[in-house]
């Protein structure tokens, strides 16, 4: 996938506002949204009072570093969703200005000034001339004029719009296109995808999408778990200790039963979650597509369906020659030479595919032919032909082209003979795919020119990899079902619809969606916004009219109809990271019980001249005591948080495969890397700060 | 352990193997709604019992509707049972004239039988009349187990069901449940039991010389037909205190064998049921696999903690409490099993299981009786642990999660997470509650870690609707009967209201076609991911209690202390 603009991951410009805002964003109604984080605070919380006010018997300089640590814990959190906030908004900013903006004739107090269509507010004053582009929704003030409004309705005949009366209403994005008129702006700026799109990456403004919330229903409730199972620890280890005539209060401390907790909760995922959702946006943003809501980044993630639009998505705009097919007779240079000549003066891109073909399989030029001689004849929608009149040696020579049955009754007409063979040259191009044009000179047919769509190369694979990652690839065609199954078995897309309409394309997805499929699809014309809107993810095009921008649920700016395979890699590519980001949390649970549980108990009934009590075998780690062992635990706790910020960032690595074999590389990574990591981390802290004596 | 006993287990899985498909299938057929062989002679009783109870068979449920009725049905059961212990002086059919029962033991009682929990706080012989064990108790183990088996059909439709929202009716699977399938087989049951020697009379009890010259009252009573159902249906009350060790409800080392395998006979078979009723075969005998798999790690290390050198008494296998006539291997089996299950019926003291072993019997009833579990209970059990796996490790493969075609969302994991809490819940604050109550305390036999384990192993009982005891705990106290009394009805209702509400979630639900993009769990990755997810949540919530209890001991054990 193409970025945009590769931003390092931690650029200064970012940072220093984000590790401002992870202290604003201690504030306990925001972190009342993350339940997680909140038990957190709230446990960092309670630690300092033990600390501050000298309560418990434990010692002071330890639990001021627990409280440090579940401090920065929360920080950490904060901080990465703030990074992912400032990269958002950057992305979005940069877009903003890169964009080129409607500009406004703002009139105030008489003065004219020029505004950004963006910064209109409701009730600004605009003057639009003959040529400008009004810049928002609005009425007609002052003046009357003709508007060009097909943009918007399609229709392409301008309409009159003016002052008072049911004709006085604008839409923004439609063209003046003569005479001048004063609009009041009545609807408000800042519903515009950009913004909408801005307050997609802001943390406190954001929704959580639906999975989200389901997620952090599961996280939850995993907490509310651990919470019950260290509460209920605490009358457990004085039963304990009662039994064993021993007293643990110094060690069971409330500071430390916290610190087992917020180890336990999972804080890993619970403070990346929103820097998951937000760099998802973010990534969106960066391939200059825009969405309007969360959901519809998720929605892209299960899309099992893409309609796509052949042309330009699956084969380059227009048709190419391909071959020269002459009849019984005839022989392919004379055809090649033929076909030229008539496609000289022809200016579309089919026309001069045919001169730039004949130059390179015969090196043909035509430049011998003099000016005065040549007559061209252009394309009418009488004769369905095309050609040229010119002198040669053996005198005047015309020489058509055209369809086949245009070609027949023009011969026909002038009295030549219809070669035999013809007509199965023709068929059969017409079966591969292709589009016959028919070469006559004079009385006699030549042949055929075989026009074909090109597949775009490296779109075959690409469909190859969809259809493994279970995705089904709709080709959307307005050609005839015989040239539509040709393409469609060319580029290898797993089905087509021919001759497309938007009612057919409408029914198509509303088939598909009740057998239970997830339907994107792309489009730009305002018939197409119905299906847009019908569709669980429908990108627009930038170029699309307003109708088809509002119907969809996203807008690519740059109008790259292939861009749906990349929106649905993104939505993927988000879920992943967020199932494997969750499982690698949950994993590193078992580490830290082994990290805490011996700590806790390995004193009871301790016999004179042992080491340890009996639960010190479970002290697998050998850390150095009980103190360090907590620590280690609550310090790997923190500090992998922002180990996996950049991860969060960049989404884990994504690669197109079934889904079998994803899952068995994430669950190798985060699984198994989630139980065995921490193993190594706590141990090597543990290493570290009883060497350095912070113990 | 000796080759004859590995020689019994293979044989025991593979019995276990045979019989679920055919039992799987035919409960399949039957709550499909088809007609079986046994439709000709029974399908009168059927229509019988909805004509006397005014009840409209073809009538279709909403979740709520079907959770009201399942409600109801529970908490009438529990009057009629406390009824008739309560007055039982005065009723017939008792021949030793056992007096009424205090009203906090009859709640207890109640409850414990009418939620398959089938915890006893007395000894059945010497407190309960015949009529109150055959009207009262042995017709709550049917419709007890049967209630269980309709809410995992009614789970099973709503996953099934596209886009409906009805999940069958309550009074009809209740019905069919216990006519077509408890009743037959447990005839059969009893008529087996009794050529094995179990007893099944209405004497009064036999006064006896023996041997000694001591005189002996040997308790009687029809006990075949109580036996028979408290096995299918994993209620585990037994007729007798001593339960299946007792020679006149386990006489041989056949009945012996055959208890067990019927413990475990229509939880394993409502696998099979599950994958021919949504149509995904593999994927049910996966859920089996997983619960095997589980069921052969647990037992493994009870056994190697049973058979590990005891420094404490030089000896390797202890003898004390277990089953003399069935030997070492068949008490820890039949202990695994039992816990394993939601029955709860023993035939050997918990309390004298090895510590490790008493550790591994809690652990299976805290992971939420899910290895095969309880009738129905097992099996809902472990689709919230399925659901919790498709949801956290479905999110890995791209996709919003989603389960045999069916989206799972907020709504269904607030459930899923809600039944999974509150077991969790009830074991941990009711132990913690009790360990700091002297009145509570005052009750345990033992001191130290093992008397924690005595408490926690209660609390866990009652709360997994399991009902065996470690022994021990003196629980006929009022604040025993009331606590498990609460505890037993959070294990039952706070798991089947939410996984009804599921069920009438996911029926709503339209089904999206599998794909190759699709998360598969039909494959043995999925087996191992699932019981990774069992595992680590059920373990990690209570290896701080168990450390406190089983594994210090165990520990201690193996250093020569004690305590």
């Amino acid at each position: 996938m193409k970025e945009n603009k590769q931003n390092p991951l931690l650029d200064s410009k970012l940072v220093i506002p984000a590790l401002k805002q992870s202290f604003v964003k201690l504030h306990p109604k925001v972190q009342i949204k993350n339940p997680v984080m909140f038990v957190t605070l709230i446990g960092a919380i309670l630690t300092s009072i033990y600390v501050l006010f000298n309560i418990g018997p434990g010692s002071k300089i330890f639990e001021l570093q627990i409280a440090l640590w579940l401090w920065f814990t929360v920080l950490f959190a904060n901080f990465a969703e703030a990074i992912a906030e400032g990269r958002g908004k950057a992305q979005a900013e940069s877009l903003k200005k890169t964009r080129t903006q409607t500009m406004a004739r703002l009139v105030t107090d008489n003065k004219e000034s020029k505004i950004s269509a963006a910064d209109l507010k409701k009730g600004n004053i605009v003057i639009c001339e003959a040529g400008d582009t009004i810049p928002g929704d609005g009425e007609v003030i002052e003046g009357i004029a003709s508007v060009d409004e097909s943009a918007i309705t399609g229709e392409s005949a301008p309409v009159i719009r003016e002052s008072g009366g049911d004709r006085s209403a604008v839409t923004g994005g439609t063209k003046v296109i003569s005479d001048l008129i004063k609009i009041r702006i009545t609807a408000e700026q800042g519903k515009s995808f950009l913004d909408r799109m801005i307050s997609l990456v802001e943390g406190a403004k954001r929704q959580k999408t639906p999975n989200e919330i389901a997620l952090s229903i599961v996280l939850s409730g995993l907490t509310i778990i651990f919470v019950l199972a260290v509460i209920s620890l605490k009358p457990f280890a004085d039963y304990a200790a009662t039994a064993a005539n021993q007293d643990l209060s110094s060690i069971v401390t409330v500071p430390v039963l916290i610190a087992l907790l917020v180890c336990l909760i999972p804080t890993t995922i619970g403070g990346l979650l929103s820097a998951i959702g937000i760099s998802g946006m973010d990534r969106l943003i960066r391939r200059n597509v825009l969405a309007t809501s969360g959901r519809a980044v998720e929605a892209a993630g299960d899309i099992d369906v893409l309609l796509l639009d052949k042309t330009g998505t699956i084969t380059l705009g227009n048709r190419m020659a391909t071959a020269f097919l002459p009849v019984t007779g005839i022989t392919e240079t004379k055809l090649a030479e033929a076909s030229q000549l008539a496609s000289l003066a022809d200016e579309t891109a089919e026309g001069r595919s045919i001169v730039v073909l004949a130059k390179e399989k015969f090196a043909f030029r035509a430049e011998s032919l003099q000016p005065k001689e040549v007559r061209f004849i252009p394309f009418s929608a009488n004769t369905r032909m095309s050609g040229i009149d010119f002198q040669s040696v053996s005198g005047e020579k015309n020489i058509r082209k055209g369809a086949s049955d245009s070609i027949k009754q023009h011969i026909q007409s002038i009295g030549g003979i219809i070669p035999k063979d013809l007509d199965d040259i023709v068929d059969n191009v017409a079966k591969k795919g292709g589009t016959p044009l028919v070469v006559a000179e004079d009385k006699e047919i030549l042949g055929v020119i075989q026009l074909k769509d090109i597949v775009k190369g490296g779109i075959k694979e690409r469909f190859a990899e969809l259809r493994k990652m279970g995705i089904r690839t709709v080709m959307i065609t307005g050609d005839n079902p015989l040239t539509a199954a040709a393409i469609a078995a060319e580029a290898g897309v797993d089905d087509f619809m021919a001759q497309a309409t938007p009612e057919t394309k409408l029914n198509r997805i509303r088939e598909e969606q009740s057998i239970g499929h997830l339907v994107a699809m792309t489009g730009d014309g305002t018939n197409d916004a119905p299906a847009l809107a019908q569709a669980d993810v429908g990108v627009a095009m930038n170029t699309g009219t307003q109708a088809a921008r509002e119907a969809g649920n996203m807008v690519d700016l740059d109008s790259n109809p292939t861009k749906l395979i990349e929106i649905v890699e993104i939505g993927k590519q988000l879920l992943m990271t967020r199932g494997s980001l969750t499982t690698f949390s949950i994993a590193n649970d078992v580490a830290k019980y082994f990290a805490i549980l011996p700590a806790l108990f390995s004193s009871l009934y301790i016999t004179q001249g042992d080491g340890t009590g009996p639960l010190g075998v479970l002290n697998i780690m050998q850390l150095h005591s009980s103190q360090s062992a907590i620590l280690s635990a609550i310090i790997f706790n923190a500090l992998i948080i922002v180990a996996l910020i950049p991860l969060a960032l960049k989404g884990v690595n994504y690669r197109a495969k079934g889904s079998s074999q994803i899952l068995r590389r994430n669950l190798l990574i985060y699984g198994l890397g989630g139980i065995i990591v921490p193993f190594i981390g706590i141990k090597f802290i543990d290493l570290l700060i009883s060497t350095i004596g912070l113990i | 352990m000796k080759v004859n006993d590995y020689i019994q287990f293979v044989v025991f899985v593979s019995s276990l193997i045979a019989i679920t498909p055919p039992l799987g299938s035919f409960m399949a057929k039957v709550f499909g709604g088809e007609k079986t062989w046994l439709h000709k002679p029974l399908s009168w009783l059927e229509s019988l019992t909805y004509k006397a109870a005014g009840v409209n068979p073809n009538e279709e449920m909403t979740w709520k509707k079907y959770a009201m009725f399942f409600a109801l049905f529970h908490f009438v059961g529990i009057i009629v049972l406390m009824l008739f212990q309560m007055t039982q002086v005065w009723l017939p059919l008792n021949p030793q004239n056992l007096p009424n029962i205090s009203w906090h033991s009859a709640l207890n009682t109640a409850v414990s039988f009418v939620t398959n929990t089938n915890w006893q706080g007395y000894s059945g012989e010497i407190t309960m009349s015949y009529l109150t064990q055959m009207a009262a108790l042995s017709v709550q183990n049917f419709l007890s187990a049967a209630c269980g088996i309709a809410v995992a059909i009614a789970l099973i439709r709503g996953i099934a069901r596209r886009s409906v929202g009805t999940i069958g009716n309550f009074w009809v699977d209740t019905t069919r449940g216990t006519i077509y399938i408890l009743l037959p087989l447990s005839v059969i049951y009893s008529l087996f039991l009794v050529s094995q020697g179990v007893i099944q009379n209405f004497t009064p009890f036999a006064d006896i010389v023996t041997l000694e010259g001591h005189k002996q009252t040997i308790p009687l009573g029809p006990a075949a037909s109580q036996i028979s159902i408290k096995m299918l249906g994993t209620n585990g009350g037994g007729f007798f205190n001593a339960n299946a060790a007792h020679p006149f409800e386990n006489p041989t080392p056949l009945s012996n064998f055959v208890q067990m395998l019927s413990i475990f006979a229509i939880a394993s078979a409502l696998t099979y049921t599950f994958g021919i009723m949504t149509k995904a075969r593999r994927h049910g005998w996966i859920l089996f696999t997983s619960m095997l798999t589980l069921f052969i790690i647990m037992t493994s290390i009870s056994l190697y903690s049973e058979y590990t050198y005891n420094p404490i008494l030089s000896q390797n296998a202890i003898m004390e409490g277990k089953e003399i006539r069935f030997g070492v291997f068949n008490s820890i089996l039949f202990s695994s099993i039992t816990t394993s299950a939601s029955c709860g019926a023993i035939n050997t003291m918990h309390s004298s299981l090895s510590p490790l072993s008493g550790g591994v019997a809690m652990l299976n009833m805290m992971l939420g009786e899910i290895i095969f579990g309880g009738v129905g209970a097992g099996l809902y059990g472990m689709l919230l642990f399925v659901l919790l796996t498709v949801f956290i490790a479905g999110l890995m493969v791209g996709r919003t999660p989603e389960y045999l075609g069916k989206k799972i969302e907020a709504p269904e994991m607030m459930m899923v997470i809600l039944a999974i809490i509150a077991p969790c819940a009830s074991i941990l604050i009711g132990t913690a509650i009790s360990v700091t109550t002297p009145l509570a305390l005052s009750s345990l036999t033992h001191k130290g870690p093992h008397g924690f384990s005595e408490v926690l192993y209660a609390f866990t009982s009652a709360a997994a609707n399991n009902g065996s005891a470690f022994a021990g705990l003196n629980a006929n106290s009022i604040y025993y009967n009331l606590m498990l009394a609460i505890v037993m009805l959070i294990g039952r209702f706070i798991i089947i209201l939410p996984i009804l509400a599921i069920a009438g979630s996911l029926s709503q639900k339209k089904y999206a076609p599998p794909s190759s993009g699709t998360f598969e769990t039909d494959t043995a990755l999925f087996a191992i991911l699932l019981i990774g997810v069992i595992m680590i949540v059920g373990a990690l919530t209570f290896l701080p209690s168990l450390s406190l209890g089983p594994i210090i001991e165990h520990l201690m054990m193996i250093k020569g202390q004690t305590f």
